[in-house]
């Protein structure tokens, strides 16, 4: 028998061959991804060569950055002319970058304290997988701040609380005479306790109280804090007021919403400011003194609000028409319906949109540095840099304000897509 | 609601403007228009009494008072004896130069990086959402000062460029880029320039009747014209011939150095420069972000459909993925023209002069009148952003899909 003879039949399939090294695998994928053609090849390079150019200049920057002096002539003498960062600045005017110049320099755990309590506060707020029994802390928590931040007696926030409380309970109680009486019966038991609480407050004034710190001498970029949380929170209700006053049948209200929200659109945040520092005064009850501070609040909530109220309105034109119809016709009245149906679902379609105005105006809060408020940049570029021990220090301070700002924002924005993301999946 | 009339037999009654839905948004109404006066009533009243005990009021008559300090950057004729109301113009004008410039340069680099951000190259893909994060979630202001500290600290000083074996040189001998700003050539108009201008105008408007007609060609008769090269020649044809026909009026002026600073030419200065770059590349990263959303919207259908239809590729870009990508990035935009024109008002913070350096900087100090200056300056940013909204909703209603 010759071999020929024999009919080869495979029994067994052949295992899979591993693909051509060129096809499959990293050298693909780079292949694909960085040299798929001419003006691609080109492009990689070039990009390759910015990378290195960022990198080696850099590098030896961080690494060879001196900590630990006190001034810019000890660091230069240090490095020896060699290239670094002189980081020291940071180091020695740490404290002045987070709290200003003016906090008292003992009672810097107040704010640092506030800071972390933010967070336990804002958490059940914003990951709705946490236990909603912290949202009483969250209601609690802009007591807590002021009182830290601000010192003083705690009976003043706990009166404001109280306040609030009695004239929201008043408000349960009477809510079945219709939504208007209520709110004003509450508006009146807010009023009395804050009135009468006031009494208390001042004449125990010593109960429990931190040192009082003005508000002139907050700063640094605890100033960008405390602006950026307190208008955002105070903003959206203003906001969604705003936009229900907008989408009203009834045109007075309408054109007052909608002159408000178009002129402060309009503007830009630098003249508002300028407003509040120096117009606003002419328009309060001759001898009041609004420190500078409440009075940019006031101007900033307001910007924020008309902002806000836009992202709502969108959210309420996006409910499909039909919710309005079905809301009316289950009986409920304008404010029933509309914090029963309307608004918790036009609210959530507006998330993203409220987040995005929320970084815009954390980002904006740099401006009071303008109307000489010492910020973070006002911190920067004011006291630091004309210093005589640190002038010329640009790269690591702005570096510095950099990172901080870039942390915050870039982190709030990466949780709205999180979010966003979230309701998509919700719907569906 | 308000126009179902009453039930016949039922008289009107006062309780009704409580209780009856028909008559009681005229009760809400009246209350809040009430409100309203009584809020301007009281801040009104302050403000006389405030006035009144400071001895001001309130007059618009400073407008007209010699100024008394200089502005370094102007594009019309000023000096320190001019009055305020000349400064405020030379600020408007700062403030619309960088606005305008802006806009360009923002749009350039913008549609470039949202391009560049769909891009296969996985590298370019990436550096780009670095730039667009980065530039995104810092202030402006701190990309402003930034960038003027990089200017002022980085580039070589006028008098580096001074001696045989100089630190720095100029480019091509015409542009010179110093820490205190950059120099260009100007061109000097001579007698004679006017006709080369008019052909040049002429041949633009000419460029715009020729598409026009190519595209009237294109839908009534189905003949597909060249557009883009006739373009080109009408663009620099007909202007260039005129130049040298009419014996070249047109030269140009170039900065030379003298002494310790360069003389001649235009000279941008550092202030201007950083706050046009700073606000254009931190609104270009919106931008960009803009552009991206626009490209990705457009269906992937309607690529494959158009070349279903037989179309080439630019063909498919030109007349399907771009009218249609347009009408999403148009809106937003401008919108982005109107906050980088907003934001412009930062100059106070280098120093440059716009309206906000003038008349809400140097004016309202020297004046003290602060109301009527802020005001003023209100005003005008609402004049603009007004017109830019109108803009955009003709805009709106041109591409608005027709539907039955």
């Amino acid at each position: 028998m010759s071999k020929s003879d024999i009919a080869f039949v495979r029994r067994e399939m052949l295992p899979e061959k591993a693909p051509p090294a060129t096809a499959a695998g990293p050298i693909k994928w780079v292949r694909d991804n960085l040299f798929p053609g001419p003006i691609n090849t080109i492009m990689t390079l070039l990009a390759i060569y910015f990378i290195y150019q960022i990198v080696s200049g850099a590098m030896p920057w961080f690494l060879n950055g001196v900590w630990t002096t006190s001034s810019l002539a000890e660091c230069r003498e240090v490095l020896q002319g060699a290239t670094g960062g002189c980081f020291s600045v940071l180091t020695e005017r740490w404290n002045q970058l987070l709290f200003g110049f003016q906090y008292p320099s003992e009672q810097y755990w107040r704010p640092t304290l506030a800071f972390v309590l933010l967070f336990v506060a804002v958490a059940p707020v914003l990951f709705v997988a946490l236990p909603r029994k912290l949202l009483i802390f969250t209601g609690l928590y802009p007591f807590i701040a002021f009182w830290l931040i601000w010192g003083g007696t705690l009976l003043v926030p706990l009166v404001a609380l109280i306040g609030l409380v009695a004239g929201y309970v008043v408000f349960l109680r009477v809510e079945t005479k219709g939504f208007a009486t209520a709110a004003l019966t509450g508006l009146v038991a807010v009023v009395l306790v804050w009135w009468l609480g006031g009494y208390v407050s001042t004449a125990a004034s010593e109960t429990l109280a931190l040192e009082p710190v003005q508000s002139r001498n907050m700063g640094g970029f605890m100033l960008n804090m405390i602006l950026g949380t307190v208008c955002v929170s105070l903003s959206l209700p203003f906001g969604i007021l705003l936009a229900l006053g907008r989408q009203s049948d009834m045109p007075i209200i309408k054109w007052i919403c909608v002159i408000f929200i178009e002129f402060i659109r309009g503007v830009p945040l630098i003249t508002l400011l300028f407003v509040a520092n120096v117009v606003l005064a002419y328009f309060l009850p001759p001898g009041s003194n609004f420190d500078l501070i409440l009075r940019v609040i006031i101007m900033i909530t307001m910007f924020a609000s008309a902002y806000i109220a836009e992202v709502i309105r969108g959210g309420l034109a996006a409910l499909p028409r039909g919710q309005y119809e079905a809301a009316d016709s289950l009986g409920l009245d304008y404010a029933q319906s509309m914090r029963l149906i309307i608004l918790p679902q036009a609210l959530k379609i507006s998330i993203p949109g409220i987040v995005n105005v929320s970084v815009g105006l954390f980002k904006d809060t740099t401006l009071v540095s303008v109307i000489s408020m010492f910020d973070l940049v006002g911190m920067i570029r004011g006291p630091i840099l004309a210093a005589t021990e640190w002038n010329g220090v640009y790269w690591e301070l702005w570096g510095f304000a950099v990172v901080l700002f870039f942390v915050v924002c870039y982190g709030i924005s990466q949780y709205s897509q999180w979010l966003e993301r979230q309701l998509q999946r919700d719907h569906r | 609601m308000t126009s179902i009339s009453p039930p016949r037999g039922e008289s009107f009654t006062l309780s009704k403007l409580i209780n009856d839905t028909r008559y009681r948004s005229y009760t809400f109404q009246f209350i809040a228009l009430v409100l309203l006066i009584a809020l301007f009533a009281y801040l009104g009243s302050n403000l006389a009494q405030n006035l009144r005990d400071a001895g001001l009021n309130i007059s618009y008559g400073f407008l007209s008072e010699p100024a008394g300090y200089d502005i370094n950057q102007r594009l019309i004729e000023y000096d320190s004896q001019s009055t305020h109301l000349r400064a405020s113009i030379v600020g408007v004008l700062n403030t619309l130069l960088v606005a305008f410039l802006g806009c360009i340069l923002a749009t350039i680099i913008g549609v470039v990086v949202g391009v560049l951000r769909l891009s296969q190259n996985w590298l370019i893909r990436k550096l780009m959402s670095v730039y667009v994060e980065i530039f995104r979630n810092v202030p402006v202001l701190i990309w402003i000062l930034i960038i003027m500290a990089v200017f002022t600290a980085v580039l070589p000083q006028p008098r580096d460029f001074r001696g045989d074996d100089a630190e720095a040189s100029m480019l091509w001998d015409a542009f010179a880029f110093t820490g205190r700003g950059f120099y260009f050539p100007k061109p000097v108009f001579e007698a004679g320039s006017a006709i080369v201008v008019l052909t040049f105008v002429a041949s633009i408007i000419g460029i715009f009747v020729y598409r026009s007609y190519a595209r009237k060609q294109l839908f009534q008769k189905g003949r597909l014209l060249p557009v883009l090269w006739p373009s080109v020649g009408l663009f620099f044809v007909p202007a260039v011939l005129m130049f040298f026909i009419a014996g070249r009026p047109i030269s140009m002026e170039y900065p030379s150095l003298q002494g310790f600073n360069f003389q001649g030419g235009i000279y941008a200065r550092n202030s201007f420069i950083s706050l046009w770059f700073a606000l254009s590349i931190y609104t270009a990263a919106f931008i960009a972000e803009n552009v991206r959303a626009g490209i990705l919207a457009v269906s992937k259908g309607q690529t494959e459909a158009a070349a279903s239809l037989g179309l080439r590729p630019n063909r498919i870009m030109n007349l399907v993925i771009l009218p249609q990508a347009l009408r999403i990035i148009i809106p937003p935009l401008i919108s982005q023209y109107l906050n980088l024109t907003k934001n412009s008002s930062l100059a106070i913070a280098v120093g440059y002069m716009d309206i906000t350096g003038t008349l809400g900087g140097i004016t309202l100090n020297q004046t003290g009148r602060a109301i009527e200056t802020v005001l003023l300056l209100m005003l005008f940013y609402l004049a603009i952003s007004l017109a830019i909204s109108a803009v955009m909703n003709l805009y709106n209603n041109a591409v608005k899909l027709k539907e039955r």
